[in-house]
């Protein structure tokens, strides 16, 4: 590139990332919000000290896309892995990476009770409504009416219940320092999520104690969409469901 | 010369769309080349659009594109 | 010095004095003590203390504490451990050391809070899903509880297999003196290089009980069960108690043990050989002592506080070189020697 060489990179792979490819689908927001830890883990200069928890869901791999330390959780478990890291070196950043079918609903138990006395952890919740590598069924954040596999007739509250509002939930306990729910879906709501990570992770470097950020993140494969209509649909739909901003900010 | 230049790797593209989709200055579209996984690739299609910006870098969910500013441009980008 | 105290007390304190600097734990009786002296003295020790929301929390942090480098344990009772036995089977597969105490009660289900055995197939054959062993150490006096808790760290970390210490409750809740093991500074410690304690001046530490690929998860099990041959070859302890002359040998662990030793000096009393073969570790178990003992007495009794869970094993040692009948009872009864004795008499 004879032209870059004159040029300034305004815009490059995080170095706190690995090279390896995501194993996720086109347009997901898995691997956005990846790139968006790997930048702030970058920015905040805590490469060195970051240990990435893993769920069990597409996200998996999680642990592989870091060049930080790792750890593979069981499913739901991960608010409960992260405990027993932080405890015993509370000299580590923890990052519990989990989706919604993890974190609310086989992993409620351990993610109320980590908030509830304030670990000094991050939690990053991705909440796309679906379980994605399972091949699409009903998650407990499902929306009213939505098709999946297991709910192929839409989710009817009657029997199934409403999707569960993860962020009021835990911003209803004393504990917390930052509850968030942020989206992805344009350029303006990206940066205002990545300020929000930014924030969260900073809380933990300081001191302060837990955070949750919950991310309305689309899964384009699971709601039978293409990308740029999923983005769509979380602007007109989901976010009427599960409204964006700040819960809690006790910083 | 453009402000800005987008480099797209082709092999990490997955033919989302959603930089085209993002890019305020109609500089990306989908190319009609396709890369070894078989996905449709996107490219420049008017790079001398392109003010490097990088909000199509920031928006890509699998960090396919690098992002340059020509000399003088004012800094910007979180990567 | 020796000091009176619980079996659960001595396995807490001998915990702290192994360099255990991570606990996590949930109430259930008769493990209480083990929770409520870590609660006490651990963060005193400068070490970490959380009362979790549950087993299968407490086995999770345990699998967190484990991975960053320090030594953890946790303990319960019998309904407990089946509810951390999925944690456990991906400690096992994670290759993390940590010890599980399993102060036996009766089942199945509720059951009851009376000592009882029943949980020998639980622990020793593998228990969650997957491939795996437990290193499990049976101790039957209060010292031993003392001094097992300190083998069980040794032999989780030097191995990277998951330790459990299979007591029950009467040994739990006895009080007996015990001369308590020295305190081991945890920076002394063999270093474990493969902890998550940041990537600093190296390259990121992974640890995941997961590989897609059957190849390299066949790998994976292939290079564990290296590691459990080993322990097998090396690992096996046992105690024998008047088996020289003996003509009926009994084997028996933990609380059934000490009762059974309590059978051998009654029935030399009244001039009947008998003899005892107590394990020790139960994974990996004595089949070879058992089998050259078996080549010369007239029949090895199992006695167990269960339907006859070891007296598989017993049995595999044995094969078939003399009768191996069993005495047993459920439900947290207790056999007195006299009962035991009675038994042999049959035999002798």
């Amino acid at each position: 590139m004879p032209e870059t060489e004159t040029m300034t990179k305004v815009f490059a792979r995080p170095r706190s990332l690995t090279e390896k490819r995501f194993t996720y689908c086109p347009g997901c927001h898995h691997g956005l919000i990846t790139r968006i830890l790997g930048s702030t883990i970058d920015k905040l200069g805590i490469q060195e000290r970051t240990v990435v928890v893993a769920p069990v869901g597409c996200a998996v791999f999680a642990y592989e896309w870091f060049r930080c330390d790792g750890i593979q959780a069981a499913h739901g478990r991960a608010a409960a892995v992260a405990t027993g890291l932080k405890r015993a070196n509370p000299e580590l950043v923890v990052l519990s990476y989990q989706g919604d079918g993890d974190l609310a609903a086989i992993g409620t138990a351990e993610t109320v009770h980590a908030a509830n006395r304030g670990e000094a952890i991050t939690v990053i919740f991705v909440n796309n409504q679906i379980y994605g590598m399972t091949g699409g069924q009903m998650a407990p954040t499902t929306l009213d009416g939505q098709p999946t596999t297991s709910s192929p007739q839409g989710r009817d509250p009657a029997t199934m219940g409403h999707p569960l509002r993860v962020a009021e939930m835990i911003a209803a306990l004393e504990a917390p320092m930052y509850v968030t729910r942020q989206s992805l879906y344009d350029a303006k709501h990206i940066t205002q999520a990545t300020k929000a990570v930014e924030k969260a992770l900073r809380y933990q470097v300081e001191r302060r104690g837990y955070s949750l950020v919950e991310i309305v993140a689309n899964c384009p494969t699971g709601w039978k969409m293409p990308p740029v209509k999923a983005n769509e649909h979380i602007a007109a739909t989901v976010t009427g469901v599960f409204p964006l901003g700040d819960l809690v900010d006790r910083g | 010369m453009p402000r800005g230049k987008v480099v797209i790797d082709p092999e990490r593209c997955k033919g989302c769309g959603v930089c085209v989709a993002t890019c305020p200055f109609g500089v990306l579209e989908m190319s009609s080349t396709y890369n070894s996984s078989g996905y449709p690739v996107a490219g420049a299609a008017h790079p001398e659009q392109c003010t490097g910006c990088a909000l199509c870098a920031q928006a890509c969910p699998d960090i396919a594109i690098e992002v340059y500013r020509g000399v003088g441009a004012r800094e910007r980008g979180d990567g | 010095m020796r000091q009176l105290m619980t079996g659960n007390e001595a396995m807490a304190e001998g915990a702290i004095r192994a360099g255990c600097r991570a606990y996590f734990g949930y109430p259930i009786t008769p493990q209480n003590e083990i929770l409520e002296y870590m609660a006490a003295h651990l963060p005193q020790a400068g070490g970490a203390f959380v009362q979790a929301e549950s087993e299968v929390a407490a086995i999770n942090m345990c699998y967190g504490a484990s991975a960053a480098g320090v030594r953890t344990m946790t303990s319960s009772s019998s309904p407990g451990i089946s509810l951390k036995l999925e944690g456990i089977s991906y400690l096992a597969g994670a290759d993390l050391p940590c010890v599980i105490v399993n102060v036996m009660r009766g089942g199945p289900g509720l059951g009851n809070i009376a000592p009882a055995q029943g949980d020998y197939f639980q622990a020793t054959k593998g228990g969650g899903h997957g491939d795996y062993r437990l290193i499990v150490l049976a101790p039957s006096t209060v010292q031993e509880s003392a001094e097992l808790v300190g083998l069980a760290f040794d032999l989780s970390d030097r191995y990277r297999v998951p330790a459990m210490i299979l007591a029950d409750g009467m040994l739990g809740q006895m009080m007996e003196p015990v001369a308590l093991p020295p305190h081991r500074d945890p920076a002394t410690l063999p270093p474990k290089p493969w902890a998550l304690t940041g990537a600093k001046g190296r390259e990121p530490n992974y640890i995941a009980s997961f590989a897609l690929d059957p190849k390299d998860l066949r790998e994976l099990n292939l290079r564990r069960h290296e590691r459990y041959r080993e322990i097998a070859d090396r690992e096996v302890r046992w105690e024998e108690v008047e088996t020289g002359d003996a003509e009926v040998l009994l084997v028996a662990y933990g609380t059934m043990g000490r009762i059974a030793k309590t059978v051998v000096r009654r029935a030399r009393g009244e001039g009947l050989r008998v003899g005892l073969l107590r394990p020790i570790t139960l994974w990996p178990f004595p089949y070879e002592p058992i089998r050259a003992l078996a080549e010369r007495v007239r029949a090895v009794l199992t006695v167990e506080l269960s339907a006859g869970q070891m007296w598989e094993d017993v049995r595999l040692a044995v094969e078939g070189r003399c009768p191996t009948p069993f005495y047993g009872e459920m439900g947290g009864v207790v056999p007195t020697p006299d009962e035991v004795l009675q038994e042999v008499k049959r035999l002798a």
